[in-house]
């Protein structure tokens, strides 16, 4: 029970956050706290299939196709986000079957998975470069504008909506993951993680379970990118598509720790805290010193932590679910 | 379909020239690859940060020779050195200590070491463009203009692969890398030390990136995002390939080069790596274990 009463207790404290007296420093600790609330469901819907051993490099490519699909519809046709949200999904859920059903039908799986994951990405990345009539290139695209507030457009100059919205939506991922966690599902797909063949002579339909999964996950990466877009009312190819941003999801996910419920969301708040903190002490007089250090920083957490912040910090105080949750080959 | 087809009919000698220029950048790509494919095969860890360790090599070999007037050969042979030391560092640092990680772990270790010497060299020397200026000439052949620059750089890569490949045909230790890609356990039985094997290959994989370096920079300029221009084509063509397959990358490595040339000159550079990045992913369905790998 006392579980419950720090949960309630953070919630509530997350709720009235607003209420707390910041001066100028508001506006900028809400703009920190709804990245990492945007993010940090991202990698939670990463760390759904990553946690069975599909680690996908190319997350980047729902988060692009996501984004641009609510942007074009909206920029072009005027079509509001909260349908075009409907299609953002499903235009992700399909590129993520296109990839995943041969894939599984295949047997691709391991580093090699993570390779045409990879270059899926890329595609999707240069594509909406190629496309540069349409897309603006790498120049990138800004939403319409549609007034200080409107509910209509998503668009909201009051970063209060925003701080609510995302921080709902971050909730929803977590029950997503731990109803995931709860059902017959995790079961399977762990059993399938471990070794396909004979998950599969125990009659788990192995290429249901990964489809499924993975259409979960993409079209949950699908919406986040258009929460994304829809906050920063700017869409660009290489903050939401390609090798860079698949990764940093996959670097978050990893330092917090895949295997926890928690693991996406404190390692998301981490290095996102940690490149706004560098970003204000370097500030434009040093370029790239910030990243350097984030680098350097990745690399130590990888080496030394090597099942996550949260994992490892979890695996200190309670013995009941050892190692066999922590190292577990991909 | 129809530029290419356009293409083809109104000026087919630019497309021979694409295709030709292709075949160029295919030996140097075909380099890279076989580094990569090297540790890929022996370590089975994917280093992410192969193309960069390379760029700073680049680098390397500008400041020699560009700031401080040393002969392009010596200033190459420096920037082989750095390769190989570069790559023991690699090895030592990242790799051993989480040799037994998850994989995804290992392959994050390294993906953190890219961000690290990227933003390291945009750091240390903005983002310019840096290139080694060298007075070679361009020659006419069949009214298809060819750059020098880039026949020579084909040309030495093409010996550095057949003296790679004598290395592993020819050489103990050589044969013990060979023998470690193809089954790990095994060779430890036979009496050979795998941490050897581990450390002349790191060393092999971080000069083949050097020399690779070395070719690139009479070709191209160096900035910081160089790596992540050639970084996830180098793995496609080295998994293409099939693992431990020499003559497999270094015939993917035509493929794809191909399809960027062709691609770029019948649409745009970035349609023509989407088609290469499009038929990686359809080739690997198709064929998982790389073009020449015997159907199970």
């Amino acid at each position: 029970m006392t579980k419950r009463a720090v949960a309630l207790a953070v919630l509530v404290a997350v709720a009235l956050l607003p209420f707390v007296p910041m001066g100028g420093m508001q506006q900028y600790v809400f703009h920190v706290v709804i990245q990492i609330f945007i993010w940090s469901f991202i990698g939670n819907a990463w760390s759904l299939m990553g946690r069975f051993g599909l680690v996908s490099l190319g997350h980047g490519a729902f988060l692009g196709v996501g984004a641009y699909t609510t942007t074009l519809l909206w920029n072009f046709y005027g079509l509001s986000p909260w349908l075009g949200m409907v299609a953002a999904v499903a235009a992700a859920v399909a590129v993520a079957l296109v990839v995943a059903y041969p894939c599984s039908r295949f047997g691709i799986v391991g580093h090699y998975f993570g390779l045409v994951t990879l270059a899926m990405g890329e595609v999707i990345r240069l594509l909406l470069i190629a496309e540069r009539d349409w897309t603006g290139g790498s120049l990138g695209l800004t939403l319409k504008a549609a007034g200080d507030a409107s509910f209509l457009a998503i668009q909201y100059t009051d970063k209060r909506v925003f701080f609510y919205g995302t921080f709902v939506v971050w909730l929803l991922g977590l029950w997503i993951w731990h109803r995931l966690d709860r059902s017959m599902a995790r079961a399977a797909m762990e059993a399938i993680g471990e070794d396909e063949t004979a998950a599969a002579s125990v009659g788990i339909h192995v290429s249901r379970f990964k489809l499924g999964i993975t259409a979960l996950s993409a079209a949950l990466t699908a919406l986040g990118g258009v929460l994304y877009a829809q906050y920063i009312a700017y869409v660009n190819p290489e903050t939401l598509a390609g090798v860079g941003v698949s990764l940093r999801i996959v670097f978050a996910v990893v330092l917090g720790g895949m295997y926890s419920l928690l693991g996406p969301t404190v390692g998301t708040a981490l290095t996102i805290s940690l490149s706004e903190y560098l970003r204000v002490k370097f500030g434009v007089h040093y370029i790239g010193m910030a990243e350097t250090i984030y680098g350097l920083l990745l690399v130590i957490f990888i080496i030394f932590l090597p099942s996550g912040i949260y994992g490892s910090l979890r695996g200190l105080f309670t013995r009941r679910r050892p190692q066999s949750v922590a190292v577990r080959p991909a | 379909m129809s530029n290419l087809v356009d293409l083809v009919v109104n000026n087919p000698l630019l497309l021979a020239e694409a295709a030709l220029n292709g075949l160029l950048l295919g030996g140097v790509l075909a380099l890279l690859a076989l580094g990569l494919n090297l540790i890929f095969g022996v370590l089975d860890v994917v280093w992410i940060v192969y193309v960069d360790l390379s760029m700073l090599c680049m680098y390397l070999i500008y400041f020699t020779v560009q700031v401080y007037g040393w002969p392009l050969l010596l200033g190459a042979l420096a920037g082989i050195a750095l390769g190989v030391v570069l790559g023991l560092a690699v090895h030592l640092l990242i790799i051993t200590p989480i040799l037994n990680s998850p994989p995804v772990n290992q392959l994050l270790a390294t993906g953190g070491l890219l961000f690290f010497i990227q933003s390291l060299a945009t750091f240390l020397w903005t983002t310019d463009h840096r290139t080694v200026r060298l007075s070679l000439p361009t020659i006419e052949f069949a009214g298809m203009f060819v750059s020098f620059a880039r026949l020579i750089a084909f040309a030495l890569a093409v010996l550095v692969m057949i003296g790679l490949y004598l290395f592993l045909t020819r050489t103990y230790i050589g044969t013990a890398i060979r023998a470690v890609s193809q089954d790990r356990g095994a060779m430890a039985l036979m009496g050979a030390n795998p941490q050897r094997v581990y450390l002349v290959t790191s060393a092999v994989g971080g000069m083949l990136a050097g020399v690779a370096a070395a070719l690139l920079i009479i070709q191209y300029s160096v900035h910081p995002f160089f790596g992540a221009a050639f970084g996830p084509i180098t793995f496609m063509i080295c998994v293409l390939g099939g693992l431990g397959n020499m003559v497999g990358a270094f015939v993917a490595s035509f493929i794809m080069s191909e399809i960027i040339a062709i691609g770029g000159v019948a649409w745009s550079t970035e349609m023509g790596y989407v088609i290469a990045f499009a038929l990686f992913i359809v080739l690997m369905f198709i064929r998982p274990g790389g073009i020449f790998a015997k159907r199970q």
